[in-house]
């Protein structure tokens, strides 16, 4: 898009920053318009599930619920209980909705439809999403009010839980990948399973890895059956309960474009982004984008799906599951697939192309028998 | 220049957020301060071109230190006035302890003016992996050159975590409730766990 804004005239620099500007507005328009969206879906396959209509008044099918919610919800009255830490307690939803839309940038739509293309984009997205837990602790405390701060302690113990067997899966995938780039992970799964399908998941070490990855983004999301975080049966609504209007508003949406950011990440780390399912040329006509979203959506659907079944779970259960079970599971995977891989000569394929391109990203091996040892600067 | 206005705009948030941090009076303040600190400390890592260890102080210090803090002190109930009332006694502490870190300081201001400290091989160059990626210059290093230093830092860890379980774990005492068996609990079915009585009219049930 830089060089679309240089054609226009303008120096690199000027065409970039209007470039990742568009890209940013864009990318958060969208977002916001499909959390929107989903949120209708959401409710929809709900009621599906339990044999009634859903929303189905405002607009056709009622597919303007969620709009006439945002105007509903932007009209009402902003409440600060008097005994709140005023400051924190407005900051609070603004980070978690700031957070939730930050770790889109580096999320590959297309090949090349990524506002910002970092070699450390996974690792963006841990950071970005770790600090997700903020915005609920800071509500939580900020609101002065027993229920909120129950759920803020729930929120973050399980999100720390959760977050490190998260970590030791994406391991798995960057051994695999061996790039940290979001790009670069959906390139390496071309063909990855016998040559024609594009998904890592068909990998026997990886299937396993994608169960626990799953289960973890519907936990780190506060999803059905792991939303202890606003149990209504015992915390009213949570950390959420002091919140109204507009700041609630922000919550929610902060919410749902989490959780479909994990739905993108289960996309892109297991069944192969904007690829299509197998490696057939006839495949590659449809836009990539179309994948991409068909893929996604089909795992919201199974959030929802999940929402709609499973009993919620009890909070022992939560860190049992997260510490004695996906914990030690993911760790042996870690090593499990390390192991494969070296036996394999996965590492050896992987860096000779690197070696012979000789380019920048060329891979520096460094024994202690022959360091490469360069001048210093200073 | 663009590099320099996003330099200074960084610093001057870390150096004032590392202010509010003492200066502020309540501690869950001081903690949110502290985490502000740190993520700029991280824009400053990427402005050095060290964007994966940015990503590491972000994750590791304000993804999972600084929630523990916050757990810890939203938590406690601090008396302020306790604590303000212990200044005169903690003072010359406190004195001594500026004192050592402005002597600090200023060494180190000294020492880099007087050119820096040649680490690494023994002819007093530095390793430096030229060319690659962050990531793959650092796990050459730490995996290829220091890999014993890495692998006793990982073990003094290790370490560290089997005393901290140690010292917190606290055997169940004899008499105490038996622990929670799941697969038992999953495995009991109704007629197990209930009876049924036709108790005649007025007598009630003896369990």
């Amino acid at each position: 898009m830089t060089a679309f804004f240089q054609s226009l005239g303008l120096p690199y620099e000027w065409a970039w920053t209007v470039a990742t500007l568009t890209g940013i507005i864009v990318i958060s328009l969208l977002v916001m318009f499909s959390v929107a969206m989903v949120i209708y879906v959401d409710r929809k396959v709900l009621g599906a599930i339990m044999m009634r209509r859903g929303p189905n008044v405002v607009g056709p099918f009622g597919l303007l619920q969620s709009f006439a919610d945002g105007l509903k919800v932007f009209l009402q009255e902003t409440i600060i209980p008097s005994a709140a830490n005023k400051g924190i307690f407005l900051i609070a939803p603004i980070i978690t909705f700031t957070v939730a839309l930050a770790a889109w940038a580096v999320i590959p739509f297309d090949a090349g439809v990524v506002v910002s293309d970092i070699n450390v984009g996974l690792l963006y997205i841990l950071a970005i999403s770790s600090m997700g837990v903020y915005g609920v602790v800071m509500s939580g405390w900020a609101s002065n009010s027993k229920y909120p701060f129950f759920s803020a302690m729930r929120a973050s113990a399980q999100m720390i839980s959760y977050e490190v067997s998260i970590g030791f899966v994406l391991v798995c995938v960057v051994l695999f990948a061996g790039t940290f780039n979001m790009s670069g992970i959906v390139n390496a799964q071309q063909g990855f399973g016998l040559g024609v399908i594009n998904a890592y998941v068909v990998h026997p070490l990886l299937f396993p890895m994608w169960v626990v990855f799953f289960i973890s983004s519907l936990a780190e999301t506060a999803r059905a059956p792991f939303d202890l975080t606003e149990a209504e049966s015992e915390l009213v609504a949570g950390y959420q309960t002091e919140y109204s209007s507009m700041s609630f508003a922000l919550f929610w949406l902060g919410e749902y474009a989490n959780i479909l950011l994990m739905c993108s990440l289960n996309t892109l780390l297991f069944w192969g982004g904007w690829l299509p399912p197998l490696d057939i040329p006839v495949l590659y006509m449809v836009p990539g984008i179309i994948w991409f979203l068909l893929k996604t959506f089909m795992f919201f659907f199974m959030f929802s799906w999940i929402w709609a079944t499973v009993p919620r779970y009890r909070y022992d259960q939560l860190m049992r599951l997260g510490w004695k079970v996906f914990l030690p599971m993911s760790l042996l995977f870690v090593a499990a697939t390390s192991g494969w891989l070296m036996a394999t000569g996965h590492f050896d394929r992987a860096t000779v192309p690197a070696e012979a391109a000789a380019g920048p990203t060329t891979i520096v091996h460094t024994t202690p028998a022959q360091p490469t040892a360069v001048k210093a600067t200073s | 220049m663009i590099q320099a206005i996003a330099f200074y705009f960084f610093a001057a948030i870390v150096v004032a957020s590392a202010v509010m941090v003492i200066w502020s009076r309540n501690p869950v303040h001081s903690v949110l301060w502290l985490i502000l600190a740190f993520f700029n400390a991280a824009g400053l890592m990427v402005l050095l071109g060290a964007e994966f260890i940015a990503m590491l102080l972000v994750i590791v210090y304000v993804g999972a230190v600084a929630v523990l803090f916050l757990f810890v002190v939203m938590m406690l109930d601090i008396d302020f006035a306790a604590m303000r009332a212990g200044f005169s006694r903690n003072a010359p502490l406190g004195l001594a302890i500026a004192g050592i870190l402005l002597a600090e300081l200023l060494l180190a201001v000294g020492a880099y003016n007087a050119g820096g400290l040649t680490l690494g091989t023994p002819d007093g160059t530095a390793v430096q992996a030229a060319d690659a990626t962050n990531i793959e210059a650092l796990g050459a290093l730490l995996y290829g050159r220091y890999i014993v230093l890495f692998e006793i830092a990982g073990i003094i860890l290790l370490v560290a975590m089997i005393g901290a379980i140690v010292l917190t774990f606290q055997p169940p005492k004899p008499g105490a409730r038996a622990r929670q068996d799941v697969g038992k609990q999953i495995s009991r079915r109704p007629e197990e766990a209930t009876v049924m009585k036709s108790p005649p009219v007025g007598q009630g049930v003896e369990l």
